[in-house]
């Protein structure tokens, strides 16, 4: 438990910042600044308007002899024109921002930079993450390590429920669903130890379904990498079948190895989608 | 004999739902023991049971509407202290309780709090406001209501008896599929939402054709009140919406129930497709909740402006576009999909597009208090705690329908913040406005002003202090409907959210004060004019609580505002109208119709939820042969008789001319 | 819409100026109803739209749809609306001999249409073509088979209304039901139209 506990302390410091706000890598920052530009962009008139009704509401109380009352004043084609066009005009600022934030930031979109991406295939199982590195040929659970620097290519699939796979403080999330892949692209810019979990509520071991993200200098990832795969179990659809059985707060744990085209397997239904709980609760019998 | 259910299916084994359920059961029985002891049974039958009268069935739905947003707050004020106490522990509800209560609370607020609540109104009003003797099917009236109490109890059984859902308010499959719910919670929830969902979508019907073909003579349409705009665009939404709804819990029940293949995992089933229709549905209904909001502030800002409402064409043409831009946006609710750049744009900017009418209306209600002489009663206090609230919440979901900022944002407590922030601060609120305003013109007496104030301040204080900290939640990567977490960070704020909650308590301790002070003091409180706000429209100028028939003679409409404008006639002419020629009133006969379907209905739910075939069978004979036996009846209708009407009629004259 | 026989003439227009309009308020009212039946099920249709191709390696329309039973359903369907339009007319005309083979001649032509459709069901099922054989075949049984589902209630409701102008007569009331009858029956040829197309040509095409 207090080896647990010491092993969490880093990712709850890294968690101490509001993450959204305090981001670590390009698409973050890229959307921390769509983000606050929206916001002041709304502020602009919202602002106002609160202070208007706040005001108009205490001017004109019928208690104010000051006030000047206009008890049948309800239509000025003037201010009509007015009240529809400040609407319109921030609509058309935002949905600019909107538009050119969309293309630029489809998680599907590879990262712009000359480094070749590193390919991570990401299944989210009950209740658990599993990180498959094909090209390195090496598996985790729970854990997920990255290289500074390097644009990472995920590619996701579910087991069996919906679930959404998000680092905060590196940016965009993506929902993960049985019997298809969905694409997303992510850098972590600096060293450190991130949050990860998942952001789609998928049953009752949800609220443990979160996972360390450390992004490691290259010679650091490239360690990692050997040193992974000297040890532990090797993935196969034997023993994917048994991890795929409903589970909560799995301690981190790596794989050797991988069996080639296992993610490609559970993504076309090769290997079936996994189990649902093993029997009913005690209203069901 | 029984299907799947047995003694097991009752959790003795649990403390916390058996101690709730107790109470419920209690209070249940209690209340039918005193009410029997009073001798006051045959009265509720006569007279609200089987009541088929507008205003009767308003006030009923009102009433469940505030019942069960005393059960959902109840599973609210549970969920706030699970998550103050859950920090690096288990807290004391566990996650098959947890799921329950956050799915309970979600679909009880929209369902069964939310959905009576505005239906209530419009039904209490627009027949009113438009100057009419009832809605266009008064039988088909009382069977929808008692549809929707069908559904609500369905779902506080499953409280006692069995499970409810622990897949959220809205069931994403697969979770929600028998492969990974295999219990009956899934099933209460969809049986309970169907059979309140045609309840739903039969008083949609009834509406639209009261507001487009039921009118006084004189009440075109340019010429009735923002509120009856409001209800035409919100039932038109439920008529093409609530379709989709069925169809879509339709597939799931067929997949539950028969091995079907609609969202299934297996054998080509598509859960997007289940997002994509249930949200076809899903965002309409945040509108449908909305829009008749709206149209209650609209009223109240007019009348304690004492001024017409500003700008009414563009109020109109605000609500039909809002009414139509409803269904082009289903899809910013899962931006996260990955469907694509182009289709996530187009999306987000249709729904910023709504913000523009959105926009429109609150301009034009700042615009209608300017020049005014304003008012701060109760009800104007809702609506302009609602203005400030409600440009906030407005503008966070704007904020979520930039596709880049939703990536980061999107089923955090930042979404959930904002849709409590609308909800709370548009719908409740508006609730409560339209309960303050209206309530003497139901009732006869108008509430403690004091203690409404009081309960209007401990809410909207509550509020901020119970959702500003979700949204700094959700910058800080904080995901919804989590049973515990382990980050530090985090836990200040949810005891200031638990803090909050604990101040919208006090809110609804004060509400409840108010009402039984004001029952208790409805002498002095007592509305004599049917008029107490100085009001505009045409539920003013009949008697508080109106006649059975609400007019003693149709009134003749001349222009907007229209009984505004005949107070000014009045006021010119200085001598009272001669007293109108007073004729027979035929009104539809009361009818054990609705509650007696309902009745079957309820059966037919419970016994599909555990197998119980033979019991579906009996109940859905039972409910053909009660639709016969109406079918077969010879009178349809009561006459009130000419002297009846002028003698009722004559007292409210005298009343209001005597003011 | 007059010709009722009142001594007083003033009441009795009086009275049939309010039946009119009573008889337009419920037709308008139903006319809503049926439209919201229709959104319905255009979500059914949309659903076999989206899953049409999803055979998980079961047979497929092509493989299953037989047109010539579906074309004698068609003819059936339509013949029976028309029937159903003689019964409206007689039911307004207070001919009795009219509404009532009309009606019959209606429920004949329903109840055939629906043993057809039900023949071909149980034979998709013999084959093991069940809704529970893939997504594909889950929407065909379901989009076809709440159309049929509604077919049925209309039987149900079509003798309900022929014993009700029995026991009743022509009353006002009763008419108003007869004309939504009328209307119901009418929308579920509409839909028919639209499945057979979608479902049957484009099916059995591909």
């Amino acid at each position: 438990m207090a080896r647990g506990v010491a092993r969490l302390a880093p990712i709850a410091l890294a968690a101490c910042q509001p993450a959204v706000l305090d981001p670590q890598g390009v698409v973050g920052i890229a959307e921390r600044t769509i983000l606050i530009d929206s916001l002041a962009i709304m502020l602009a008139i919202v602002v106002p308007t609160i202070c208007a009704t706040l005001g108009v509401a205490w001017w004109y109380r019928a208690t104010n002899p000051r006030a000047r009352h206009l008890p049948d004043w309800a239509y000025s084609g003037q201010l009509e024109l007015i009240v529809w066009a400040i609407p319109v005009l921030t609509i058309m600022l935002l949905g600019g921002v909107a538009w050119v934030g969309s293309h630029d930031l489809d998680p599907a979109k590879p990262l712009a930079t000359r480094d070749k991406a590193l390919n991570v295939q990401v299944v989210s199982l009950d209740w658990k993450w599993l990180f498959i590195y094909p090209d390195e040929g090496v598996a985790s659970v729970n854990q997920l390590v990255i290289p500074v620097g390097v644009p990472v290519h995920f590619s996701l699939t579910s087991a069996s429920v919906m679930n959404a796979f998000f680092i905060p403080q590196l940016g965009s999330m993506i929902y993960t669903m049985n019997g298809m892949a969905t694409q997303l692209n992510l850098a972590a810019g600096a060293v450190g130890t991130y949050r990860g979990l998942s952001s789609h509520y998928s049953g009752d071991g949800f609220s443990d379904m979160h996972f360390e993200v450390r992004a490691l200098p290259a010679d650091g990832f490239a360690d990692w990498i050997a040193a992974t795969r000297k040890a532990g179990p090797a993935l196969n659809p034997q023993s994917y079948e048994a991890l795929s059985k409903p589970s909560t707060a799995v301690a981190p744990l790596t794989y050797r190895g991988v069996a080639p085209d296992l993610f490609t397997q559970i993504v076309t239904q090769v290997l079936p989608p996994a189990p649902g709980p093993p029997s009913a609760t005690g209203a069901d019998n | 004999m029984f299907g799947k259910l047995s003694w097991a299916a009752v959790p003795l084994d649990q403390p916390i739902p058996m101690i709730a359920s107790g109470l419920v059961v209690f209070a249940i029985v209690g209340i039918f023991a005193f009410v029997t002891l009073k001798g006051w049974l045959p009265y509720l039958w006569r007279d609200w049971i089987t009541s088929v009268d507008h205003k009767r069935i308003g006030v009923m739905y009102v009433l469940l509407a505030m019942v069960m947003l005393l059960r959902g707050f109840t599973d609210a004020i549970m969920m706030r202290s699970q998550q103050a106490l859950a920090y690096k522990g288990p807290g004391f509800l566990p996650p098959e309780h947890y799921d329950q209560i956050f799915s309970a609370h979600g679909t009880l607020m929209i369902f069964f709090v939310g959905m009576p609540f505005v239906i209530g109104l419009m039904n209490l009003i627009v027949p009113l406001q438009l100057g009419a003797r009832d809605v266009a099917f008064p039988t088909l009236n009382s069977a929808s209501f008692w549809l929707t109490a069908t559904g609500a109890l369905l779902v506080n059984i499953s409280l006692v008896v069995g499970e409810f859902a622990r897949t959220g308010w809205l069931p994403y499959p697969p979770l929600s599929e028998i492969t990974y719910s295999p219990g009956v919670g899934v099933d209460y929830y969809l049986w309970a939402l169907q059979i309140a969902g045609v309840g739903s979508l039969l008083s949609g019907v009834n509406l639209v054709t009261t507001v487009l073909k039921i009118h006084a003579p004189g009440m075109t349409y340019m010429r009735m009140p923002m509120f009856c705009w409001t209800t035409l665009a919100s039932n038109l939404l439920i008529v093409a919406a609530f379709p989709i709804l069925t169809a879509t819990l339709a597939m799931l029940l067929l997949d539950r129930y028969l091995g079907f293949h609609f969202f299934t995992n297996a054998a080509g089933g598509n859960v997007m497709m289940f997002m994509n229709l249930i949200w076809a549905w899903g965002h309409p209904e945040v509108y449908i909740l909305i829009l008749p909001a709206f149209g209650v502030f609209s009223e109240i800002v007019s009348t304690f402006s004492g001024k017409p409402l500003f700008g009414y064409r563009s109020m109109v043409l605000a609500t039909m576009a809002i009414c139509i831009l409803a269904f082009m946006v289903w899809l910013h609710h899962f931006f996260t999909m990955g469907a694509g750049a182009d289709v996530n744009a187009v999306f987000g900017i249709a729904t910023m597009i709504i913000a523009v009418p959105t926009g429109v209306k609150v301009f034009n209600w700042i615009f209608t208090m300017y020049g005014g002489q304003v008012v701060f009663a109760t009800p104007m206090l809702w609506s302009i705690g609602f203005m400030v609230t409600f440009v906030i919440g407005g503008m966070t979901g704007v904020l979520l329908a930039v596709p880049p900022a939703d990536f980061v944002l999107h089923n955090s407590l930042f979404l959930v913040a904002h849709f409590h922030n609308v909800i709370i601060g548009g719908v409740v609120f508006g609730g409560f406005a339209g309960y303050s305003y209206w309530f003497p013109k139901a009732f006869g007496f108008r509430l403690h002003e004091g203690l409404g104030k009081a309960a209007f301040w401990c809410w909207l204080v509550g509020f901020y202090l119970a959702f500003m900290p979700l949204y700094v939640l959700g910058f800080m990567g904080m995901t919804r409907r989590m049973q515990h977490y382990d980050v530090p960070a985090w836990h200040p704020w949810l005891l200031l959210a638990a803090a909050g909650a604990v101040v919208i308590l006090v809110g609804v301790v004060f509400q409840v004060a108010q009402l039984a002070v004001s029952i208790r003091r409805r002498a002095e409180l007592r509305d004599t004019t049917g008029d107490p706000w100085n009001g505009r429209s045409l539920e003013w100028s009949t008697a508080s609580p109106p006649p059975p028939f609400n007019f003693g003679v149709l009134p003749h409409i001349e222009g907007g505002d229209a009984y505004w404008e005949i107070k000014q006639r009045a006021c010119r002419q200085a001598t009272p109208d001669d007293e109108p020629a007073y004729q027979d009133i035929e009104m539809p006969r009361n009818s054990p119709t609705g509650v007696i379907c309902a009745f079957f209905a309820t059966f037919a739910g419970f016994a599909l939820v555990w197998h119980i075939w033979w019991m579906v069978a009996a109940a859905a004979l039972g409910a053909f042969a009660t639709f016969v036996v109406f079918a077969w009846r010879d009178r349809a209708e009561d006459v009130i008789p000419a002297a009846e009407v002028a003698r009722i009629d004559r007292a409210n004259r005298s009343a209001r001319a005597s003011a | 819409m007059s010709g009722s026989v009142v001594g007083n003439e003033h009441l009795s227009d009086h009275a049939a100026r309010d039946l009119a309009s009573k008889r337009i308020i419920v037709g308008y009212g139903f006319w809503i109803f049926l439209l919201s039946d229709i959104v319905m099920f255009s979500a059914f249709f949309a659903a076999y739209a989206v899953l049409a191709g999803e055979t998980a390696g079961g047979p497929s329309g092509h493989d299953l749809f037989d047109l010539t039973n579906v074309a004698i359903e068609t003819v059936c369907l339509l013949l029976s609306s028309f029937t159903c339009g003689v019964a409206s007319i007689g039911s307004r005309a207070h001919n009795a001999a009219m509404y009532y083979g009309g009606m019959a001649a209606t429920f004949l032509f329903g109840a055939t249409f629906l043993l057809l459709e039900i023949h071909e069901f149980v034979g998709m099922l013999e084959e093991g073509a069940g809704p529970t054989r893939s997504a594909f075949l889950s929407a065909f049984f379901t989009l076809v088979g709440c159309h049929g589902l509604h077919v049925t209630l209309g039987l149900l409701w079509l003798l309900t209304m022929m014993a009700q102008v029995f026991a009743k007569g022509f009353r006002a009331d009763i008419l108003r039901r007869v004309l939504c009858f009328s209307l119901f029956w009418h929308t579920l040829d509409i839909i028919w139209v639209a499945l057979f197309t979608v479902v049957y040509l484009m099916g059995a095409g591909g």
